[in-house]
């Protein structure tokens, strides 16, 4: 057996038990529906529009850096775990990788991408 | 790590057994440690806690779940009905998961201590914890209700900021036990713990992974004076539950990765081996549990601006630094 083949069937269970406690409420729940509970929580008055609509751009840049910033942690990783190996040659490899993302990461800063407004 | 793999460890039926008892072992842990929770903060704030149910209150994590179970399962007409019920759960088995690879004693000859040792472990909890992301966006975008959604937007900004940070604070670690696996991290650990070497990486974790599992004073998800009660605020009975186990639950890994990655996980302190291995990597685990409710009960919640730019502009930078240090240390010393 592989050493993953113990972590699927733990992953297995814990799904099973997820499943067992999702399902548990519509058995054991008491239900009395009325249109008022139904309603989305504002505080005690109506709903008074809908949801769907515009959303600061802000959070769709976060995102994004964040997506470019994590692929890079991710390749630090395996760079991290041989850097015994790399030594000297691993650090100027990395090195230069830095120095590309802080380039950006400066520009990011300059522009006030940081700026929370 | 394949030495300690034997085949009556491998048996199919041992592990579902294993499984089973370490699920149970850990859901009790998150009844006590909410318990826990409300006792301390009830003495720190000069008021006994929880105390009517049971001796000393011990038996108020049971009645919680039976009125949980019991309570009515509220749908908001505006709620998307299947990923409304999808995003509890997915919350509860990425929390759930995380446990497969978490060493918790020394390995025996014949038997570990975990449910396996994989030898990416730590690349699998920080899988696992991103997608437990999905189970807060998505609970509430799908709630149908501006509260959860503000609530759920800035839940994701958020943890996926501090994500990156808490990625970058592991790596010093990585470089100096040279492994991603979490018995080997702590191997590694005999001599000196790492959060001496690696303190800076050390207290960024900690900040990060507080921040990771939306607690005090990082709790902007859950700002009850400006968003109710956050990304969960349609959700109520035991769909409430689910989430709120999960966040135990992480709350009790990321105590676990701190224990294994810088305070030598089960390793004795001072050479004191006589107490097992097990008890020290429970009172280290322990100690962060208590630091938690400490924290909460001190500090006051930050602004969301000074959040956001206190992960962008000092940790993050702070994090690489500390990688780049620890990488031209290693280049030079070997």
């Amino acid at each position: 057996m592989t050493p993953y083949a113990p972590v699927a069937i733990f992953v297995a269970v814990a799904f099973a038990a997820a499943l067992g406690f999702s399902l548990l409420p519509g058995v054991l729940a008491q239900r009395k529906p009325n249109p008022e509970k139904e309603q989305a929580y504002e505080c005690g008055v109506e709903p008074t529009s809908s949801v769907a609509g515009r959303f600061p751009v802000k959070f769709y840049l976060i995102a994004m850096l964040f997506v470019v910033l994590d692929v890079e942690a991710a390749s630090f990783y395996p760079w991290a775990v041989e850097m015994h190996a790399l030594r000297v040659f691993g650090l100027i490899e990395m090195a230069v990788f830095v120095v590309v993302l802080a380039i950006g990461y400066a520009y990011v800063w300059k522009r006030k991408g940081f700026e929370w407004r | 790590m394949n030495q300690w793999w034997t085949p009556a460890a491998s048996l199919w039926w041992v592990i579902l057994i294993k499984s089973a008892v370490l699920l149970l072992i850990v859901i009790t842990t998150f009844a006590y440690a909410m318990l826990a929770e409300r006792k301390v903060m009830g003495w720190m704030q000069m008021r006994p806690g929880p105390n009517r149910v049971g001796p000393w209150g011990l038996l108020q994590p049971a009645v919680d779940a039976v009125k949980l179970i019991l309570k009515e399962d509220l749908t908001p007409k505006t709620a998307d009905p299947l990923i409304y019920r999808l995003a509890p759960f997915i919350s509860l088995v990425t929390a759930l998961s995380v446990y497969a690879v978490i060493p918790f004693a020394e390995p025996q000859p014949g038997s570990i201590w975990a449910i396996s040792d994989v030898n990416a472990g730590i690349l699998f909890i920080l899988a696992l914890t991103s997608i437990g992301v999905y189970g807060i966006s998505l609970g509430g975008w799908a709630s149908g209700s501006k509260y959860p959604l503000l609530g759920s937007v800035r839940a994701t900004a958020q943890m996926i900021s501090y994500e990156l940070s808490m990625s970058m604070s592991l790596i010093g670690v990585l470089i100096l036990a040279g492994t991603t696996s979490l018995a080997g991290i702590v191997n590694g650990q005999a001599k000196l713990w790492y959060f001496i070497p690696q303190f800076v990486g050390f207290i960024i974790y900690i900040i990060t992974a507080i921040a990771e599992t939306n607690r005090a004073p990082f709790d902007l998800v859950e700002a009850d004076a400006e968003l109710v009660g956050g990304f969960n605020t349609e959700y109520s009975g035991l769909r409430f539950g689910l989430f709120f186990i999960a966040e135990y639950i992480n709350m009790l890994t990321v105590s676990c990765i701190a224990t294994l990655l810088f305070l030598g996980g089960w390793t004795a302190p001072f050479g004191w081996t006589v107490v097992p291995g097990i008890v020290w990597f429970l009172i280290k685990v322990g100690f962060f549990m208590f630091f938690y409710i400490w924290l909460r009960s001190t500090f006051p919640r930050l602004r969301y601006d000074r959040l956001m730019a206190f992960g962008w502009k000092v940790l993050l930078p702070v994090a690489t630094l500390n990688l780049i240090v620890t990488a031209v240390v290693v280049a030079v010393r070997g």
